[in-house]
C-alpha cells in the first residue's frame, strides 16, 4: 500500500525508519516537510530521504509543497504528522480536508483538526467512503481509541480517568522523588527534551484537555470544545503539597477525567493513593476506563516519542489496509 | 441503637446479621432479660455499632422488614473523613474564616489542619481533613470549600477517589 507523508519531524522520521526497517508491505511515495518535498509514484528510497534530512534539513526538493503532495494522488493513505496548532488547526485541517475530499484515507497525529473539527471531518470521510484515523493524537503508543471503539465495543463507557501528559508526570515524579521545586523540575524536563521551550500547553493542562475533547467527541459524541473543559494545571504546585500528600501515603498527579453522563470534563491535579494504578512514573501515560460489562480496564504506556508515536500511526495505516483497502 | 424484638430463639442473630452484611462492626450489645416476661413478649436490645457511610438507612429498612422494631437511634458520630490539599496564601486570606465556614455549614467539621509556610510572600501548602456523617454531606462540604477557595484564590487538590 502506498503512503504519502506530510511533516518530516521526529514523528515523520520515526514512521519512515520503521517502514524502511520492517517488512510492513508499505511503500512511501511522497513526503513533504515545511520547506521541501519529494514525489515518486514508484516509491521513494527512504534511506536517502532520511540521510538528506539529517545533513541538509530538507527531505526533498525546495519548491515541492504539501499541496503538491496531496494533489499528486500517488497514495492510498495520507499520513499527516505536521505540528499541532490548537487554535486554528491549520494548515493540517486544510490538508486533511483536501485528501478526504479526494477520496483518500487519512491517518494523523495532529490534535488540532481532530479536536476542533471532529464531526465535520468524519462526515466528510463517511461521504467519500474513506477512513480518518487518529490513534496517535491521544496517549502516543497506547492503543486507546482502538481499545475503546473496537476492543470494548458494546460496552457502555461510564467514566475515563488518566494521566495524559508525560511532561507534567515527569515534573511531578521529580518533585516527589527529589524534593525539587516546580521550576527546578521544569528546567530539568526541558534539558532532557521532555518539555518544549514554551511549556505552557503542557503545564497548564491544555494538552491534556485537548485530548479529553478528542475522546469526548469521538467516543461519546459530546460535541464539546476546549472551553467546556474545567482546566487546572500543575504550575501552582509546591513541593510542600507533595510532601503533605506523602503523609497520607498518597501523591499528586495531573488527571484528566470524563464522566459523560454528567458532562464532566476536567483536568486537575489530584491526590491519589501511591499504589493507585494511575500513579505511573516519569513520562508514562496511563488511562483507566470504567465500563458496564468489562469492568475497569487500565492501559499504561509511552505517551510520546518518535518511535512510540510511529507505532500508533502504523497501526492505523495497517488497520485501514486490512479492513478497507485489501477488501475492496 | 435500641431495638425491640420478639423473645424467641434466633431473633437476636437475625437482627445482628444485617449489620455484618453491610460491613458494620458491632462494638457492644446490652440486653437484660426480664425474668417475668412471658413467651411471645418482646425484648429490648441496645447495640453500639460502627457502620460504613450511608448504610444506616438500609440497615433500618432491613431490620424493620424482619420484624425488628428500631425504637431509637442514638447519636450518629462523624466517621467519614476526607483530606484535601490547599495551596496559596492560606493564612493571609483569613484561615479562621475558611475553617468557620465549613464548621458552621452543618455539613462537616474541620478535623485536622497541617500547614507548611516556606517563606513570607510564598504560597503555603496545607492538608485539611474534614469529617462528616455521610458521603453526601462531605461531598457538599467539599463543594463549599471549593467555592471559598475560589474566592480566596487558593488551589484545592482533591482526591481522585474517596479513601479512608
Amino acid at each position: 500500500m502506498r503512503i504519502a507523508m506530510l511533516g518530516f519531524g521526529s514523528v515523520g522520521r520515526g514512521i519512515a525508519e520503521a517502514v524502511s526497517e520492517k517488512d510492513l508491505g508499505l511503500s512511501i511515495t511522497a513526503v513533504a516537510d515545511s520547506r521541501s518535498g519529494i514525489i515518486d509514484a514508484d516509491g521513494i528510497d527512504i534511506r536517502d530521504v532520511l540521510e538528506r534530512k539529517r545533513t541538509t534539513g530538507l527531505c526533498g526538493t525546495p519548491g515541492i509543497t504539501a499541496e503538491d503532495v496531496i494533489e499528486s494522488g500517488v497514495y492510498d493513505v495520507l499520513v499527516e504528522v505536521t505540528p499541532t496548532n490548537a487554535d486554528s488547526a491549520e494548515p493540517a485541517l486544510g490538508y486533511i480536508t483536501c485528501a478526504l475530499t479526494a477520496g483518500r484515507h487519512v491517518v494523523t497525529s495532529n490534535k488540532g483538526p481532530v479536536a476542533l473539527r471532529y464531526d465535520a471531518l468524519m462526515q466528510l470521510a463517511v461521504s467519500r467512503n474513506v477512513q480518518l484515523r487518529y490513534e496517535a493524537t491521544v496517549c502516543g503508543a497506547i492503543p486507546l481509541i482502538q481499545a475503546l471503539e473496537i476492543g470494548l465495543a458494546g460496552n457502555t463507557i461510564t467514566a475515563l480517568n488518566g494521566v495524559f501528559n508525560g511532561t507534567c508526570n515527569y515534573i511531578l515524579t521529580r518533585m516527589t522523588d527529589e524534593g525539587l521545586s516546580y521550576s527546578q523540575a521544569l528546567l530539568e524536563a526541558r534539558e532532557l527534551g521532555y518539555a518544549e521551550a514554551d511549556p505552557t500547553y503542557d503545564v497548564k493542562g491544555i494538552d491534556a484537555a485537548i485530548k479529553l475533547v478528542i475522546l469526548a467527541n469521538s467516543i461519546w459524541g459530546l460535541n464539546v470544545s476546549l472551553d467546556d473543559v474545567d482546566i487546572t494545571g500543575i504550575d501552582g504546585l509546591t513541593t510542600d503539597a507533595l510532601a503533605l500528600a506523602e503523609d497520607l501515603d498518597c501523591t499528586i498527579r495531573l488527571i484528566g477525567e470524563i464522566i459523560p453522563e454528567k458532562r464532566i470534563l476536567k483536568v486537575s491535579p489530584r491526590v491519589l493513593s501511591k499504589d493507585h494504578s494511575l500513579v505511573v512514573r516519569d513520562t508514562l501515560n496511563a488511562v483507566t476506563v470504567e465500563t458496564d460489562m468489562a469492568g475497569e480496564i487500565t492501559l499504561i504506556g509511552r505517551g510520546a516519542g518518535s518511535r512510540e508515536t510511529a507505532s500508533a500511526i502504523i497501526a492505523d495505516i495497517l488497520f485501514i489496509r486490512d479492513c478497507y483497502v485489501e477488501r475492496t | 441503637m435500641k431495638l425491640e424484638m420478639k423473645d424467641k430463639p434466633g431473633q437476636l442473630i437475625a437482627a445482628l446479621k444485617p449489620i455484618s452484611d453491610l460491613g458494620g462492626n458491632i462494638m457492644a450489645i446490652i440486653h437484660q432479660r426480664d425474668p417475668s416476661a412471658a413467651p411471645g413478649d418482646t425484648i429490648d436490645v441496645q447495640i453500639m455499632l460502627d457502620l460504613p457511610g450511608s448504610t444506616l438507612e438500609p440497615l433500618v429498612e432491613t431490620l424493620t422488614a424482619q420484624g425488628v422494631n428500631v425504637v431509637r437511634i442514638g447519636e450518629e458520630r462523624l466517621l467519614i473523613r476526607r483530606s484535601v490539599i490547599l495551596i496559596g496564601h492560606i493564612m493571609h486570606t483569613d484561615l479562621t474564616d475558611t475553617v468557620d465556614r465549613i464548621d458552621s455549614s452543618g455539613l462537616a467539621e474541620v478535623a485536622e489542619l497541617g500547614m507548611v509556610m516556606p517563606a513570607i510572600n510564598e504560597p503555603s501548602s496545607a492538608k485539611i481533613t474534614l469529617k462528616s456523617s455521610s458521603q453526601e454531606e462531605i461531598g457538599r462540604a467539599i463543594d463549599l470549600l471549593r467555592r471559598v477557595a475560589r474566592e480566596k484564590d487558593l488551589l484545592v487538590i482533591e482526591p481522585l477517589e474517596e479513601y479512608p
